[in-house]
């Protein structure tokens, strides 16, 4: 049953990923490889996508993944099951709010979690650039780099980083970054 | 209008409305919730934030769920939730199913490209975005580079035994992490 499936993957990725959207993408690979709904490249399509439409990212990333596994109802499935323990949790949180800021045990227990977080989409960072940057050849174990995409990427994060560009929205290098593609036949 | 649909249009208004989740969410809920409905202050919204970033889940749904409670109880809750996931589940649905007629097309392919390589530099920001914050002395360095470590070795250490590639999935690593989190003596956790 895929439907079964979905709900149960994506019930564990709304459970275990801390620190907003980004969190959900290592869970998402690991999904992918147990799974085989969708490649790496594919993953970095639907970042993409995520990241240039409206609504949060990680919301867009399970109605897309819901959606390329199982049609329109795949992406119904998908979505609910990824925030019905959100929900559950927050209206838990909700109700005792005063003491659950001032717990030692809360504060000890993030100590440990945002740290892990940032390196789990670190990891799952390094998963997309080795798809983006580096091609398999046929006909031997040697890897070959896209020289263009690593110059594309590295352009894109000095101007996100230093230059005034920063303040435009990530819609807008995605958009010039297809059309560079495009041009350039990356 | 009754209250309930109201959470739901305000929140879905909410969703539609913003690009890229998570912060670039806070000036439209401070538009919308704060100034319009005033359901809620500004110093509550960024206390639901904060929570919203160290609780599982997506910060927008979080924040949604705390708003709708706080208003109209549990089922205002999920009012408030579902509302600001609609927008997303119309709106992917159609861009991944007009996605899927245009796959084949080379320059489609080339454009993807692209967009691929940007995505790495967008997460690179953030990264360093995110790791400023949860990164503040050696400590919370060495969580940060032991889980990376052994989430890479899990991912690219080719034959290693079922058992431990298993253990390096992201749901185990995360509750190693909040185990250490618990145990580290209390002095460790200050910032440096």
């Amino acid at each position: 049953m895929i439907y079964l499936q979905l709900c149960f993957e994506f019930l564990q990725v709304g459970l275990f990923s801390v620190g907003g959207g980004l969190a959900t993408i290592p869970f998402l690979r690991t999904m992918g490889m147990n799974t085989g709904w969708f490649t790496e490249a594919d993953l970095a399509n639907m970042i993409a996508v995520a990241e240039s439409t409206p609504g949060p990212i990680g919301v867009n990333m399970a109605t897309y993944v819901g959606y390329q596994t199982a049609g329109i109802l795949g992406s119904l499935i998908a979505t609910l099951a990824l925030i019905t323990p959100s929900i559950i949790i927050i209206l838990i949180i909700a109700n005792v709010l005063q003491k659950f800021r001032q717990s030692n045990t809360v504060t000890a227990l993030f100590f440990g979690l945002r740290p892990a977080s940032v390196a789990l989409i670190t990891s799952a960072g390094i998963g997309v650039a080795m798809v983006s940057f580096c091609e398999k050849t046929p006909n031997s174990a040697l890897v070959e780099f896209r020289w263009g995409s690593i110059l594309l990427a590295v352009s894109v994060f000095a101007c996100m980083k230093f230059t005034p560009l920063k303040k435009l929205h990530p819609i807008a290098f995605i958009a010039t970054s297809a059309l560079i593609g495009i041009i350039f036949k990356l | 209008m009754n209250i309930y649909w109201d959470l739901f249009l305000t929140f879905a208004r909410v969703g539609a409305c913003t690009f890229g989740g998570g912060y670039a969410m806070l000036p439209i809920l401070n538009r919308e919730i704060c100034e319009k409905k005033e359901w809620s202050t500004s110093d509550e919204l960024s206390d639901y934030f904060a929570i919203g970033q160290c609780t599982p889940g997506i910060i927008a749904v979080n924040t949604a769920t705390f708003v709708g409670q706080k208003q109209k109880g549990n089922l205002g809750g999920i009012c408030a939730t579902l509302g600001v996931v609609f927008p997303s589940i119309i709106i992917i649905t159609i861009v991944a199913a007009f996605l899927e007629q245009f796959s084949h097309i080379e320059a489609v392919g080339h454009a993807f490209a692209g967009i691929r390589a940007c995505v790495v530099a967008l997460i690179a920001v953030s990264v360093i975005k995110l790791g400023k914050s949860a990164i503040t002395n050696k400590p919370s360095f060495c969580i940060f580079m032991g889980i990376l470590t052994l989430s890479l070795f899990g991912v690219y250490v080719a034959n290693l035994p079922t058992m431990i590639s298993t253990l390096t999935q992201p749901v185990y690593l995360v509750l190693l992490a909040g185990i250490i989190g618990l145990l580290l003596p209390k002095s460790t956790k200050e910032k440096k």
